[in-house]
């Protein structure tokens, strides 16, 4: 790619990138959020129509006007936010858009033979008659990667593919890709951990701000010198904090049973028990499905607990409905940022006043205060370095991932609570806002809030909480402290292989 | 001047207009194809006097115009706001015909002194939609029914009860319709019938306008209306944001219903001469609620535009008749031009490109300006 530069409403998305893959070779693309990575990928696949530069494919240059010519010219991709029909199974939409038909009906038999001899070459463990909608994120992602190399692709770009997959999985992604590479296929792997980097990528590129900063050999750059190449200063990659300042119990889960759903007679969260105190971080670390996901759900009002109690510094809020929850109680990052935290259609101060628009606020009488609106939205840009084209009036759909993400974290910190439940908070982001993001949270705790912590990543649990309890088939099966515990115990921990205290 | 130009096409209600137009004018160019395959000779005059529409009838043909227009700004209305808010109210329909049928009784039998009369009617009729709309709302709402199914059975229950009702209590048999309503249930005219004199435009349109306005102001305005947008737009959203859908479910679907009430009492209100036909076919006003709501993209006020638009052509297609053109080819034209309406959206899109283009061009000449 040449020069490449892809204008948005008053943006410069990408400002004369010039970009080079080798054959078999996997190049990491590395930026902070915004700073086109994804628009990049999505001028090579023929999503947009670049407003200047040029494209060449093994030395021929091409235009590349949909993605059916990007699929004819061998390239593939898994997008940030998946592209599959939801009601479709897994084979139809691996098969979709390029089907054998034999008079005019379909030949499913011949695709699934092809599809199966791919999954087993590549270890990729899909259920093909399953429905999307019924796939853990992991699935899916593989269904994507079948999808890709059904259609023989040879350029294959991964779009932020770890920021969904739990550490188990994202072990098992790196291994497929570097197969794929030693077959001689050419990757182009984006991510904001830096570690993974260091891990398959040959080179990296760095873009910042829509620029071409630079491209080096992996095996000569630290973490550090990327880091700072991306951000354009120096980043922390540890959290600096003090000791917490404990205070009273602030939320109290005493008992509380949560039933799987259809007949199973196991329980999802059984017989879980646990405090978090004012002024303290409690993380819940735990591989995924194991009962974290319905414990915050109950927490929120979003899922019915079975039984047990729940409480609020002293009040019994079992019964509350998710508003009465919201409302100057709690607040919560969610897990799912397009499902749940985001109205994509509205624009961001639109979204700022998701739990708040009825309030004193923000109306008046049962009518919007848009004045108001804008000022707020226009200040927790400003605190929150939010960025985007049109201030608040930007549609949320047109924002990179992690500045939508940003936009979450600025509502839910901001709303008045008691505690903070944040899922996943660093998803997506780049260190420069992972760094920003944890001393928030520190900041918050520090002010006497209470802060759930439910994450994935061993390194942000070791790192920013007070207090570790982990998860194992919906029961708590650890409650330490991070000075206590090793990464490697806490693994044993999360795999049920250990029991403590 | 071109940096307005570029501020005026990146404006969403601009963009939105211009691409109700190309839709329009597309519209436009494959029913002139059509009229010149049916009937080559009277193509061109007939299509002439169609787009002249109303006004080639002088005042009595712009009130015809308006007269059309109001019924269907309010059923556009009933499904544009559904739309908005993440439900397909299909059964405007049958509240419409159950509507028309209270308002007939009410006028037909009830006496009353004319300064309430029409009144009375309009709000039997209105609650008439409400109680049809209120069925397949607290369907979805508690029970999960898709309302399109559940209204569509509503649509043909309100259909062959009307026509049984009509014919056992309230029926003319020399005109095989509904007997008439009296003087003192119909429409005010508040001085239309002398501005446009020979038609039948009526007060209802002022109250079609007034409806217009009031739902913008719901949905645009107020905290409730953001409410229904959040519904609309993201269910798992709005449950995380701790809004009530099911509640909003309920609501939409009475207050669209309402709307469609109005609609049918306004219409069957209107004249003397307006009365409700015994037919296996459903009324045609309602019906064009679905392609007023598109061609306006379901903004109140891009309603009463297109309502307007489609009144125009349907008075203008009954005139093509004059022209050798049957019955039949008229409706086929003027479905074609709102087919077409159904594209907006699609053209919505391609103006905003042109709009990034153009604008993208002008920075790249005022940024090398800047360089020299
Ligand atoms: N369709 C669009 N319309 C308008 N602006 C857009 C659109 N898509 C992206 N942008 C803007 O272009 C810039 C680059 O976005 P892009 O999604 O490429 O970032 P990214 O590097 O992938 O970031 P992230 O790590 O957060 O995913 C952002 O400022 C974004 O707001
Ligand atoms: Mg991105």
């Amino acid at each position: 790619m040449q020069h490449i530069t892809k204008i948005f409403p008053r943006i410069v998305a990408n400002d004369d990138i010039s970009f080079q893959l080798k054959k078999g070779e996997i190049h990491a693309l590395l930026g902070e959020n915004g700073a086109g990575k994804s628009t990049l990928m999505s001028v090579l696949f023929g999503l947009y129509v670049p407003d200047g530069g040029r494209i060449l494919v093994e030395g021929e240059e091409v235009k590349i006007s949909d993605p059916h010519e990007a699929n004819r010219l061998g390239i593939g991709m898994v997008h940030q936010h998946f592209k599959l029909v939801q009601v479709f199974t897994a084979l139809e939409n691996i098969v979709l858009g390029v089907e054998t038909t034999r008079g005019g009906v379909l030949q499913m038999e011949e695709a699934r033979e092809k599809v199966d001899a791919l999954s087993k070459q590549y270890g990729l463990l899909v259920d093909l008659d399953k429905k999307i909608e019924d796939m853990t994120v992991g699935m899916q992602q593989r269904v994507e990667i079948l999808k890709m190399l059904y259609r023989d692709s040879e350029i294959l770009v991964f779009d932020e593919p770890t920021a969904v997959l739990t550490p188990q999985e994202i072990d098992e992604l790196i291994r497929i890709i570097k197969d794929l590479a030693a077959e001689g296929k050419s990757i182009i792997f984006i991510s904001h951990k830096l570690d993974e980097i260091q891990q398959v990528a040959n080179r990296c590129t760095i873009l910042r701000k829509g620029k071409f900063i630079a491209t080096v050999n992996v095996a000569e750059a630290t973490n550090e010198q990327l880091s700072e190449m991306m951000v354009g200063r120096k980043v922390m990659l540890q959290v600096e904090k003090d000791e917490p300042q404990i205070g009273e119990v602030a939320l109290h889960v005493e008992d509380l049973v949560i039933k799987a759903p259809g007949l199973s007679e196991k329980n999802k969260v059984n017989h879980v028990s646990f405090d978090v105190h004012k002024g303290e971080i409690v993380s819940i670390a735990g591989i995924e499905n194991n009962g974290q996901h319905e414990v915050v759900m109950a927490l929120t009002g979003l899922m019915p607990a079975t039984s047990g109690k729940i409480s609020l510094n002293g009040e019994d809020i079992t019964d509350w409905s998710v508003r009465k929850r919201n409302y100057k109680h709690i607040s919560h990052i969610p897990e799912d940022r397009h499902k749940h935290g985001l109205i994509l259609d509205f624009d961001l101060a639109n979204n700022f006043i998701l739990q708040s628009f009825f309030t004193d606020k923000f109306s008046n009488h049962g009518f919007l205060n848009s004045q108001s609106i804008q000022k707020y939205s226009t200040e927790l840009i400003k605190q929150y370095d939010i960025r985007s084209a049109k201030g608040p009036d930007t549609v949320v759909k047109s924002m990179s991932g992690g500045n939508q993400q940003k936009a979450i974290l600025a509502r839910e910190m901001d709303r008045s609570h008691d505690l903070l439940i944040a899922v996943q908070p660093t998803r997506g982001l780049d260190v420069g806002a992972i760094e920003y993001i944890h001393k928030q949270l520190v900041r918050e705790r520090d002010n006497g809030k209470a802060i759930l912590l439910i994450s994935l990543e061993l390194d942000e649990v070791m790192n920013v909480s007070d207090r570790i309890l982990v998860m194992f088939n919906g029961e708590i099966v650890a409650n330490v402290l991070p000075k206590d515990v090793s990464e490697r115990d806490l693994g044993l921990y999360m795999l049920g292989s250990k029991v403590g205290a | 001047m071109k940096k307005l130009i570029s501020k005026i096409l990146n404006n969403d209600a601009f963009s939105n207009t211009l691409a109700s137009i190309i839709s329009i004018v597309l519209g436009l160019i494959v029913g002139l194809v059509v009229m010149v395959i049916f009937n080559r000779a009277g193509a061109w005059p007939g299509f002439l006097v169609m787009l002249q529409g109303g006004f080639s009838d002088g005042a009595r043909g712009i009130g015809q115009v308006l007269y059309y227009t109001t019924p269907l700004i309010l059923v556009g209305l009933a499904v544009g706001f559904s739309f908005q808010t993440g439900l397909f109210n299909i059964g405007v329909i049958g509240q419409f015909t159950i509507a028309a049928y209270v308002a007939i009784i009410i006028g037909g039998k009830l006496t009353m002194p004319a300064s309430i009369h029409w009144i009375v009617a309009l709000i039997g009729a209105s609650l008439a939609g409400v109680i049809w709309a209120a069925v397949p709302g607290i369907l979805k709402a508690y029970f999960r029914v898709s309302e399109i199914i559940s209204c569509i059975m509503m649509n043909y229950i309100a259909l062959y009860l009307v026509n049984q009702l009509v014919h056992d209590t309230h029926y003319e048999s020399t005109t095989a319709m509904s007997a008439y309503v009296k003087k003192t249930a119909l429409m005010p005219k508040l001085g239309l019938d002398k501005i446009f004199p020979g038609s039948t435009v009526n007060s209802g349109l002022f109250i079609a306008i007034i409806v217009a306005i009031l739902v913008y102001i719901l949905l645009y305005k107020t905290s409730f209306g953001y409410s229904l947008r959040c519904c609309g737009l993201n269910r798992d959203a709005s449950k995380y944001a701790g809004i009530n859908e099911t509640r909003n479910i309920i609501i939409v679907m009475l207050i669209s219903g309402f709307i469609a009430g109005l609609a049918g009492g306004i219409l069957y209100l209107s004249a003397i001469t307006k009365n409700y036909k015994i037919s296996e076919l459903f009324i045609t006003e309602p019906g064009y609620g679905i392609p007023v709501a598109l061609l306006g993209m379901s903004h109140p006020i891009g309603i009463i535009f297109s309502s307007l638009f489609i009144a125009y052509i349907i008075v203008g297609g009954s005139l093509m008749q004059g022209y050798g053109f049957p019955v039949e080819t008229v409706g086929i034209i003027t479905a074609v031009l709102i087919y077409f309406s159904a594209f907006s959206l699609v053209f919505k899109n391609k103006v905003n490109k042109f709009a990034l283009h153009f604008s993208y061009k002008e920075s790249q000449k005022t940024d090398s300006l800047k360089n020299e």
